[in-house]
Parts: C-alpha cells; sequence; structure tokens
C-alpha cells in the first residue's frame, strides 16, 4: 500500500509556526522523518488560514525536494496553488485533488495528463458528498470515463471516497469500504482508490485505535494508498502485519523491518 | 484468428551483482563476470530486459575427489592433485568463465588443512588464471569461519564470491566480505521465508544489497529439483513486483548434487550408458535451474557445461 505522508499540513502547530518564519529546517526534518518511518509520498498541505497559499505551497515544495525524491501531493482546492506548485516540482506529483464536478474536472485533469502528474479524485460534486455507496461509485465512474476520454493512465487515477469521522457519520465508514470494493470492478485494470485516514477520527477519543482498526478494514477492501501519519509506529506495524495476512509480501521473521528498507 | 497476449509489466528488476575485479578496479583479473538485472522472467525477452545471461562455474576442489564416478574424474585425473593446474585446464580447455574452488581439503574429516594452506592455495590459483573465482568452504561452519577468513584477506580487491552463509552462521563471514571487497553467497534450506530473512541479517551488517546472490539449495533431477524450482520462481517472482530483499540473482550447485546420486554412478547396463547418464543427468538438472531464474550454475562435467552453454547460446537469441 501507498504510504502518503500527512504530517506537512499548516494545520499542525509545528508546521504553521516554521511556514511563519520561514525555517526550512523542520519543514525538511518532517518530511525525512516521514520517509524513514516508510512514507512513499508526502502530502503538501499550507493549512486552512494561509495568507498566501500560493507562495507558501511553491516554498514547501521546493525546500522538500531538496531533501527528498519521493513523489509529492500538492494538497489545495485552489487550482492557481496547484498550477504554480506544479511548475516547481521537480518531483513527480500527485494532485490533490479534484472533484467529479464538471468544471474541477475540465481543468484539473487535463492538467493532470499535461504533467504526467497522478491525481486524486474525490467521489463527490455540486450537490455534496453521497450518502451511500451505489451514489460515489456512480462518481466514480463519471470520473474514470472523462479521465479515460483525456488520455490518463489509469495507474494515475486515485479516486477518494471521502471518510467522514464516524462521532458524526457513522454509517458512512461502511459505506466507504463498499465503494473500494465496488471502485476495484469498475474496469480491468481498475483505478487505484486512496483515502484521508485520519478523517474518519476527526473530534473522536481514541483516534490513534480508531485510525489503525479503519486502516486495517480498508486495506483488507483492497485499499490501494492512504494520506496518514508514518510515524505512528503501531498504525504502520497494523498496515504490514494486513499486508503480510494478505499475502501480498513473503513472511520472514524481521517482516516489520524488511518492509522499511 | 490473431491471439493477443497478455504481457506482465513488473515494476522491479532483480540486483546486478559484479564478480571479480581488474587492475583498474583493484584487483587482477583479466575478465569479470557481471549476471542479474533482469527484468522479467527468464528468458521472455518480449515482457523485459535480460542484461545479462547466465553463467556457468566450473568446480575445482583442493583435493583430489574421494568420491567422483569414472565417467567423471576421468576429466581431470591429470589435474585432480593439483587446484591450480585443474582451474588452468578449466579455462583452457573448457573454456570456463568462471571458478568455484571449494576448500574441501580443510574440512577436519578430508584432512583439516589449516587456512594458511588453503590461503595460499587460492592466491596460488589467482596467479594462474585470470577469470574470477567462487570460494566455498567446506560446509563445516566453525572451520569455514577462519578459512574463509583467512582467504577472503588473500583475496582483497578480487571481488570474488565467497560462500555460503546461513542463517545460524553468517556474521564472520559477512565482516570479512565487507572488510575485503567480496560477495556472499547466502544460503537457506529450501525455505523462502529464511532466504529472506538471512538477506536480511546481512543486509543489517552493512553488506549491500547488490553483493548478494541468493542460495535456496539445489535438489538434482529426481531428488528435490521441483522443490528448488519453486522456491526459485516464487522468489524471483516477489522480486520483480518489489521485494527488495529478495531481488538478488540465484546461485544453483549443480554438480555436487548430481554426481552423489546413483542414476548419475550406477554402471547398471539396465540404465543406460553410464559415460551418458551422468552427462545427461547434469545438463537438465541445470536447465530446469535456468527456467527456474538461476543466473549462476556450478558444474562439473565438461560435456554437461558444453550442452548447457550452447543452450544459454540459443535462449539468449531473442
Amino acid at each position: 500500500m501507498l504510504v502518503i505522508g500527512e504530517r506537512i499540513n499548516g494545520m499542525f502547530d509545528d508546521v504553521k509556526a516554521a511556514i511563519k518564519e520561514r525555517k526550512a529546517s523542520v519543514i525538511q526534518d518532517l518530511a525525512k522523518r516521514q520517509v524513514e518511518s516508510g512514507a512513499s509520498a508526502l502530502d503538501v498541505n499550507v493549512g486552512p488560514s494561509s495568507a498566501d497559499p500560493q507562495g507558501v505551497m511553491k516554498w514547501l515544495i521546493e525546500i522538500i525536494q531538496e531533501v527528498t525524491s519521493v513523489p509529492l501531493a500538492i494538497d489545495s482546492p485552489n487550482v492557481k496553488v496547484v498550477k504554480g506548485a506544479l511548475e516547481v516540482c521537480k518531483n513527480e506529483a500527485i494532485i490533490n485533488s479534484t472533484t467529479a464536478q464538471k468544471e474541477k474536472m475540465e481543468t484539473l485533469i487535463p492538467l493532470a495528463v499535461e504533467k504526467k502528474a497522478s491525481i486524486i479524485a474525490l467521489t463527490m460534486d455540486e450537490k455534496g458528498i453521497p450518502r451511500d455507496a451505489d451514489l460515489r461509485a456512480e462518481l466514480a465512474v463519471r470520473i474514470v470515463t472523462y479521465a479515460g476520454e483525456c488520455g490518463m493512465p489509469i495507474e494515475n487515477l486515485y479516486i477518494d471516497p471521502i471518510i467522514l469521522p464516524c462521532n458524526v457519520a457513522q454509517p458512512q465508514a461502511g459505506h466507504v469500504l463498499e465503494t473500494i470494493k465496488q471502485v476495484k470492478l469498475l474496469s480491468d485494470p481498475p483505478p487505484k482508490t486512496v483515502i484521508g485516514l485520519s478523517n474518519v477520527s476527526q473530534g473522536t477519543k481514541d483516534r490513534e485505535l480508531i485510525n489503525r482498526i479503519y486502516l486495517i478494514m480498508a486495506i483488507t477492501a483492497g485499499l490501494d494508498a492512504a494520506i496518514m501519519d508514518p510515524m505512528d509506529n503501531d498504525l504502520m506495524e497494523a498496515m504490514i502485519t494486513a499486508e503480510l495476512l494478505l499475502n501480498k509480501n513473503i513472511y520472514c521473521d524481521s517482516f516489520l523491518k524488511a518492509y522499511r528498507k | 484468428m490473431a491471439l493477443t497476449l497478455v504481457k506482465e509489466k513488473w515494476t522491479n528488476k532483480i540486483n546486478i551483482v559484479k564478480i571479480g575485479a581488474t587492475k583498474e578496479e583493484g584487483g587482477t583479473r583479466t575478465s569479470t563476470v557481471t549476471v542479474g538485472g533482469e527484468t522479467t522472467l527468464p528468458f521472455l525477452f518480449d515482457e523485459g530486459d535480460i542484461p545479462n545471461p547466465p553463467v556457468i562455474a566450473m568446480e575445482v576442489l583442493d583435493i583430489a575427489p574421494t568420491d567422483w564416478p569414472e565417467t567423471l574424474l576421468e576429466n581431470f585425473k591429470d589435474v585432480a592433485n593439483d587446484p591450480v593446474k585443474w582451474a588452468e585446464k578449466c579455462v583452457s580447455k573448457y573454456n570456463a568463465k568462471l571458478i568455484a574452488l571449494r576448500l574441501q581439503s580443510t574440512h577436519p574429516e578430508s584432512g583439516d588443512a589449516s587456512s594458511e594452506e588453503a590461503a595460499n592455495t587460492v592466491k596460488s590459483i589467482l596467479k594462474a588464471i585470470g577469470v574470477p573465482l567462487i570460494l566455498l568452504g567446506s560446509g563445516n561452519h566453525e572451520k569455514d569461519n577462519i578459512v574463509l577468513a583467512k582467504c577472503s584477506e588473500a583475496a582483497k580487491g578480487e571481488k570474488c564470491l565467497i560462500g555460503n552463509a546461513v542463517e545460524k552462521n553468517y556474521k564472520t563471514l559477512t565482516v570479512s566480505c565487507l572488510a575485503d571487497g567480496h560477495n556472499i553467497v547466502a544460503e537457506s534450506p529450501i525455505d523462502i521465508n529464511i532466504a529472506k530473512q538471512v538477506n536480511i541479517l546481512i543486509h543489517d551488517m552493512g553488506l549491500p544489497l547488490d553483493r548478494i546472490v541468493l542460495y535456496p539449495t539445489t535438489g538434482a533431477l529426481g531428488y528435490g529439483m521441483e522443490y528448488a524450482y519453486s522456491i526459485m520462481e516464487r522468489s524471483k517472482l516477489a522480486a520483480l513486483v518489489g521485494d527488495k530483499m529478495l531481488s538478488m540473482p540465484i546461485i544453483a550447485f549443480i554438480g555436487q548434487e548430481v554426481w552423489r546420486v546413483k542414476e548419475s554412478k550406477s554402471p547398471d547396463p539396465a540404465w543406460g550408458d553410464e559415460r551418458e547418464r551422468g552427462v545427461l543427468w547434469e545438463t537438465t538438472t541445470a536447465i530446469s535451474m535456468l527456467h527456474a531464474g538461476a543466473d549462476i550454475l556450478i558444474m562439473r562435467h565438461p560435456k554437461a557445461v558444453k550442452s548447457v552453454q550452447e543452450t544459454i547460446d540459443e535462449l539468449m537469441k531473442k
């Protein structure tokens, strides 16, 4: 499973402060530590209250790619921010994200194809987040069809069925698992699936436990990628063990260590 | 109706391992051997690249063999008592690209030769021939730890392949390979989980992954060959989908396994001409191991070596 490290996000205090003071070392340290912990890609988000999202995003991308060559997920709802970041991004890029809304898709998917970037596509549109798996799958079909028409290689497309916090939208956890299974049947080969794992426990108690169990459930349903905290060692070990039990990797006594090599 | 074949696209490749170092590289070899680098299953050229063909190493013992059948020994009768001459003959007469020197004389029950004597043999052979060397212990772990350390030192800089390291006895040899710049043979007993574990243990000590060659144990035809085959196939598949701890080239010890079975030795005429039988047994086992993914084959009989080399040349034609 592709681990996309979530920590470089302006909503975290340390990142917010580092952005304010333009302290590159803090960001670069977070990037390195996430990769060492097993992240194969890094999400980059300027945070919700940035005064200059375009400038900050460019700065973040530039300093992160000094210390690591892993793919970078440019996490912003603002097309200008995404475009600006793609201009300076030397690593492989993942656009995070588009929705299934026509105008957004028509802007971002051709851009991804042009820049040879991957893209995360949320199964929601102008009507909002769908209430069940079938409606999410319908939007996924819309996304896959349009991406195919634009010539996007299917391996660059990640469908995100949007997990919601289990304390406010409890049935959604099950619907998302069902959607992951359905997306696998959409085409041959099918698009990949991704979730923003920490959303499932937003505002709850025992966040790490909820994240850990949900990740395993999602992996069993066929999840390909997750935006998550790779420095949560229990979470990483659960993921590695789940993959082992699904026969994705060959067992050896040091199976936990082997993953990070 | 034309049939469209489904082609696999693998995401990872087998490591490239180099054996032998020329003068420019700090050694004294006049030729080197490079194995590995495949991005697909054996000989499937339509699905990927196979930049380096499998290589045959001819086995030389540092003591006259006591249990080789006449049909095998007759090829080396004139040199069996002199490993230097034996190695020279393999290179000059049989065109060997790689020599596997087994330090059998150091085994406590085969003469218990000292590590100094073994190191001197290694030095003499390195002086006499220009092809790279595989150095093999006698199989007695305690003695091998001393002997191989000394021989590794004697061959420092020549980038040999030295073996074998096993799960319960790998540290001493890994230290030597690290210190003296050699590659290591990592052995496991027909167990893919242990194979992966041994590689991790060796790598944890600092030896780069591209200096490890995998030996999953070889069985002769009729004596477990297919077990080795399935381990090798699983290992290659795991490597091609991204398992870096199994992405090593594979070595098969053909000669030692084939020539101890009765089918290779028995003079019983009902089993066919014994002069051909052993050769065919070794050839068939070797070719099967090629299809399973062997990158290095250690072989004995010159006729079998010739047949298998011709087969490799033919298989490598795209």
